[in-house]
């Protein structure tokens, strides 16, 4: 067991537990069950073993160390299996082999006794021989009386095949012997050995003994034996020996075994020696050979014998029986047996025929070899093949692993590579189509001239076609610009604050042609509760307007399309109040999808927004949530076009594009561009009744007490707007309500009248929706007389109309019209339409492109500014612009300059900084500028510094802004990353500046307040 | 010639040198930044543009024509002369830096030589156009009226 635990200690050094005990209790009989046991622990903790290896060690490692454990593993139970084999065919070989000894001993024993039997009757029949023979006158017994005693005493001699009676007789008495008997004592054969002489030898024919000193003729003998009569034993070698032991000794002697020549077997003699009576039994030899006077020979015939005796014994068949007389060591005599002699086992047990002098052997082994020790084979076998089987399984497991990080390994590099190769791409699609867009503007800019100049027909409508075709290509080109730019992650959103209200009017006035084209009404409706003032991308907010607008469009022939804006919580709590019918109180009176479809899947409904909370509305923060519709009464998205409407370069069909044109990904720009504003995108659609699709963002508040529109000269004046549609009246309120006019809704034209004439409220103005005038035309001749009649103000009567809308059909009563407003409606629009109408002075409030100079004038005015820059012309120049817009500049031509003059206290309110400059560039010198504020300002904490001794300021923080002349992602980061608050281009252009500094200024006035 | 034609003149002449590249719009922008407060702004940036160009030209050349070319100080000179090109709207001047600086990325003198002499160049022609068109100017302040506005 010692053994077998050494094996087994092999594979599993590595356990130092319990276990290793539990094995030494294992015996070879329930090892297959316990060694199932092991495998299941072996192969659990071998798991967690390559578990460990895997999480804790590194991979290489546990590779190896898992093919190490593996070899020993197969090698420990190939040990094991082959120790298996030998012990258990050591036991059976032993088995074996006693079982050989138990058969043999037995054997030995049974023909021992036999002969021992055997020898005690020969005694016997030479007591009865000087009994009767020697001791009465005459004898009792001749020959005849002799051999039929002899023949019928065999039984009692088993062993014996013949018994023969010599007498001693003395030279003396040979003459009177020989006449008493009347035969001459005959000599044995000389040349032929003493049992050949003893059988066949014929008396007639045999010599005469010689002359000698005693003589021991056979007098009587067995049957069969008969013809020995007469003859001297003493004459044989042999018999003489044997003779003359016997007589010395007095018990019987054996001859070496011969070959019987009558059976051809082998047999041994065995002669006693007969005494005078009276002989004392401590006789010395010499007085036994005085007294012997006869001797009895008992022919063993050996072969026969053990024959007889084997069959008697069961399995004789199993066992081979030699007899060896081993007397001399050296020259074993074979009395028994073939003289086969094989490898196999064999047992040697002695044998003892009561003749001292002669020694015998049985030898035995088995007449089959053993056979092939079956039970020690398959149970080796089976171990080893279970052992290698659970090898197997490791081994697979383990390569398994191993290939499945392989595997992951590979997958992970080509991922990155794919994720890499999809980043060059959309870089590849960013950069080429910014060097596409750059001699595209080129183009265009050479076309616009081209128009310019004289031209006839024919040539400026292919100029216009060109160009046209150029629009369309820088737009294609921008979209794939921003398609690649959300892609590659490099579109950035800016925050800077603008009136939506403002923005939708200018989308509006930018499908105006369009709409007017297809004879769709276009509405805006922006909610009251929405800021006039919010921060964010409004660039970005337009493109995805405009995107969804111009799909409508395309796909609308007749109907409306309707923008329109709420905040989130207004959405929220109208989702349960609107429940009328929807289909008939639109804009157009088309029906329309059910907008509140598009929101379904919108996470911000879903879950419970805390906005949706009225006390937390209050506090929370400055963020919109607002959501945005536009609604259409086109033909619809196709049901199995729905699920990939959002899938960039997907169209509806193929024939989509060619009817329609486009790429089709400005949806999926759209949705990018929700999704970077943390807004959502859906929309329904139902063909052939149109479709809505909306969107949220998340905008911040601004907060502002000014409202331009509001305070304009229309303030406080009330307008009845007479609209049979409600839905489209609120339109038209939303506009009035904008320019602070106070509307008042009339579906009934005929309550028109009672409502001028009710007096409770002076009504400046009437505006009617076209189609409500063209429905009554006749009432509105009635009611102006009316109020002539009674003296009244007429307030000043306005028609809504529709582009296409025929309004000079019916113009039966149109000089009852100040103004015909042409939708779509817009607040600028609507101001200059009732200044005409009212005739209030067109004092100059044009909003657009002023706007930023008169800010930046604003903003920058008497502000002290530091300019740096080495290059002195560029220096000049940013320095006239900024003294333009009203700022007090100085100017420093290195960064060493500015870190000089920045150090605080200083009196700048910014710097504008030149990236590129000898010496020190301006990251350089804006890191050192706010190191030393840094240290300024950890002084002033600290109390080191007073802070009156530095400008009463707390924190100092001065604005740097980068100036560069090549704009790229990389230097804004690094600008950022310096400490530099942003960057202008190179040369100044007014909006880009505008934008920044109204950004810092408003931190800086934040910070230092 | 009276009022009416030089500042016709002027017109034609400034729009052509816009048309055909040699200025840009930022020179349109320098001449919205003079106004009564800053009366000379314009000449004032270009002549100091003038003086710096003509510096820096002779540096350039004398660098390039060394045995060893310090690449990084003509880059650095080219940078300076882009810069300044680019602020008083010289657009074929700065276009010419702009190749100028990729040779000068390149190492490669046989491409520097030949933009110096392209700068060079175009600086005279720019500063044979400006100059004519100051001249202009001075003309039509002197006849009494006032320089038209290209915006």
């Amino acid at each position: 067991m010692v053994c077998c635990l050494g094996h087994s200690e092999v594979p599993m050094n590595w356990f130092i537990d319990a276990q290793i005990m539990e094995q030494k209790t294992v015996y070879l009989s329930d090892k297959c069950n316990l060694w199932l046991r092991w495998s299941k622990k072996f192969s659990l903790r071998g798991w967690k073993n390559h578990l460990c290896n895997h999480y804790f060690g590194s991979k290489k490692v546990g590779e190896t160390l898992w093919r190490r454990l593996l070899f020993l593993w197969v090698a420990g139970w190939f040990l094991f299996s082959i120790w298996i084999f030998w012990f258990m065919n050591s036991q059976a070989v032993e088995k074996r082999r006693e079982m050989l000894a138990s058969m043999c001993d037995e054997r030995a024993r049974m023909l021992q006794d036999q002969f021992n039997v055997s020898m005690n009757h020969l005694q016997a029949l030479a007591i009865l021989i000087s009994t009767f023979h020697h001791s009465k006158e005459p004898s009792a017994i001749d020959q005849i009386t002799f051999a039929r005693y002899a023949e019928r005493t065999a039984f009692e001699r088993p062993l014996t095949s013949g018994v023969a009676y010599a007498i001693k007789v003395l030279h003396s008495e040979r003459d009177q012997f020989e006449k008493q008997q009347g035969w001459r004592i005959k000599k044995m054969d000389s040349t032929e050995q003493p049992p050949a002489r003893e059988e066949d030898a014929n008396p007639d024919n045999q010599e005469i003994s010689p002359v000698q000193e005693e003589y021991a003729p056979v007098i009587f003998a067995q049957d069969n034996y008969k013809h020995v009569i007469s003859v001297d034993l003493l004459t044989g070698k042999e018999d003489r020996e044997n003779i003359l032991i016997a007589r010395e000794s007095g018990k019987g002697v054996l001859t070496a075994p011969f070959p019987l020549l009558k059976s051809k077997r082998l047999g041994v003699i065995l002669t006693y020696a007969v005494y005078k009576s009276g002989l004392p039994s401590n006789a010395t030899p010499a007085q036994r050979i005085e007294a012997a006077i006869g001797y009895l020979g008992g022919i063993f015939d050996v072969e026969a014998l053990v024959d007889k005796l084997l069959h008697q014994l069961a399995c004789k068949h199993s066992i081979m029986v030699n007899v060896y007389d081993t007397t001399d060591p050296d020259k074993p005599i074979s009395m028994y047996g073939s003289n086969v002699t094989g490898t196999s086992i064999f047992h040697i047990s002695t044998l003892h025929f009561g003749d001292p002098v002669r020694r015998h052997e049985m030898h035995c082994r088995f007449t089959q070899k053993s056979p092939l020790p079956w039970l020690a084979i398959t149970t080796s076998i089976g171990t080893l093949v279970i052992a290698l089987l659970v090898g197997y399984i490791f081994h697979a497991t383990v390569s398994r692993i191993a290939k499945v990080e392989d595997d992951y390994r590979q997958m992970m590099e080509l991922k990155k590579r794919a994720e890499a190769a999809d980043i060059a791409k959309s870089q590849f699609l960013a950069t080429v189509s910014h060097e596409i867009r750059t001699p595209m503007n080129g183009v265009l800019g050479m076309l616009q001239m081209l128009m310019d100049t004289d031209l006839d027909i024919t040539q400026e409508d292919y100029v216009r076609t060109a160009q046209a075709s150029g629009k369309a290509l820088v737009s294609l080109i921008n979209e794939v610009l921003d398609q690649a730019k959300i892609e590659s992650g490099k579109l950035e959103l800016e925050a800077v604050p603008f009136d939506l209200r403002a923005v939708l009017d200018d989308i509006l006035s930018l499908f105006y042609g369009k709409a007017q084209e297809k004879g769709l009404e276009l509405a805006v409706y922006v909610s009251d509760q929405v800021p006039e003032i919010l921060i964010g991308d409004h660039g970005r907010i337009r493109q995805i307007i405009t995107n969804l607008i111009g799909n409508s469009i395309k796909f609308t022939e007749r109907g409306h399309i309707y923008l329109t804006v709420h905040l989130n919580d207004e959405v929220m709590s109208s989702l349960d109040v609107e429940t009328e019918a929807h289909s008939t109180n639109t804009l157009s009176g088309f029906p329309v999808a059910d907008k509140r479809h598009s929101w379904e899947s919108f996470r911000i409904f879903k879950e419970e927004h805390p906005a949706s909370d009225p006390s937390l509305l209050s506090t929370s923060s400055d963020l919109i949530n607002l959501v945005i519709s536009v609604e259409d009464t086109g033909v619809g998205i196709p049901l199995e076009a729905q699920s990939r409407v959002f899938t960039p370069f997907m169209q509806v069909g193929p024939s989509i594009a060619r009817i329609h044109g486009g790429t089709g990904i400005g949806l999926s720009i759209s949705k990018c561009l929700v999704g970077l504003m943390k807004g959502e995108i859906g929309f329904v659609s139902e063909p052939q009744i149109g479709s809505t699709f909306t969107f949220t963002v998340i905008l911040t508040r601004q907060c502002t007490n000014s409202n331009e529109f509001k305070s304009s000269e229309f303030h406080g004046m009330t307008a009845l707007v007479v609209d049979h549609r409600p839905a489209r009246a609120k339109v038209t309120k939303y506009h009035l309500h904008r320019l602070g006019i106070n509307p008042i809704l009339e579906i009934d034209p005929n309550q028109v009248l009672t409502r001028l004439t009710s007096r409770t409220v002076t009504t400046n103005m009437v505006l009617v929706e076209n189609e409500t005038w063209s429905k009554n035309t006749s009432i509105w001749p009635f009611i102006i007389n009316k109020l002539k009649a009674d003296q009244l103000d007429i307030p000043k009567l306005l028609l809504l109309a529709n582009p296409t809308s025929s309004v000079k059909n019916n113009s039966g009563s149109m000089e009852y019209i100040s103004t015909i407003i042409t939708k779509p409606l817009r607040a600028s629009m609507l101001q200059v339409s009732l200044r005409r109408a009212l005739g209030c002075g067109d004092s100059e409030h044009s909003r657009n492109g002023r706007i930023p100079q008169l800010s930046l004038r604003s903003l920058l005015h008497e502000k002290q500014i530091l300019v740096v820059d080495d290059n002195i012309v560029n220096l000049r120049v940013a320095a006239g612009a900024l003294k333009k817009y009203g700022a007090e500049v100085t100017c420093a031509d290195s960064g060493k300059k500015a870190i000089n003059l920045l150090k605080p206290p200083h009196k700048f309110d910014a710097c504008f900084m030149d990236i590129q400059m000898p010496e020190m560039d301006g990251f350089q010198a804006t890191k050192r500028i706010r190191e030393m504020e840094a240290e300024i300002n950890n002084q002033i904490k600290s109390g080191e510094v007073p802070f009156e001794a530095v400008g009463n300021i707390l924190h100092w923080h001065v604005p740097i802004l980068a100036m560069t002349a090549d704009v790229i992602q990389a230097t804004h980061e690094e600008c950022l990353r310096c400490g530099m608050d942003g960057y202008v281009s190179k040369p100044f252009e007014g909006e880009q500046l505008y934008r920044e500094v109204t950004r810092f200024f408003k931190t800086a006035t934040k910070k230092n307040q | 010639m009276d009022l009416g034609s030089l500042q016709r003149r002027y017109i034609d002449f400034t729009s052509a040198l816009l048309r055909e590249g040699i200025l840009d719009g930022q020179f349109t922008q320098l001449q919205q930044l003079q106004d009564e407060s800053n009366p000379d702004f314009v000449l004032e940036v270009v002549t100091l543009f003038f003086e710096d160009s003509e510096k820096l030209l002779n540096e350039l050349s004398r660098t390039l024509e060394q045995q060893v070319v310090d690449f990084k100080k003509v880059d650095a000179h080219v940078h300076q002369l882009k810069g300044s090109s680019a602020s008083i709207g010289a657009q074929k001047v700065k276009d010419v830096c702009m190749a100028f600086r990729n040779y000068c990325e390149e190492m490669n003198q046989e491409g520097c030589l030949n933009c110096l002499r392209q700068v060079k160049d175009q600086y005279l022609l720019v500063k044979n156009k400006l100059e004519t068109l100051f001249m202009l100017e001075q003309q039509i302040l002197a006849a009494g009226g006032s320089i038209p506005m290209m915006w």
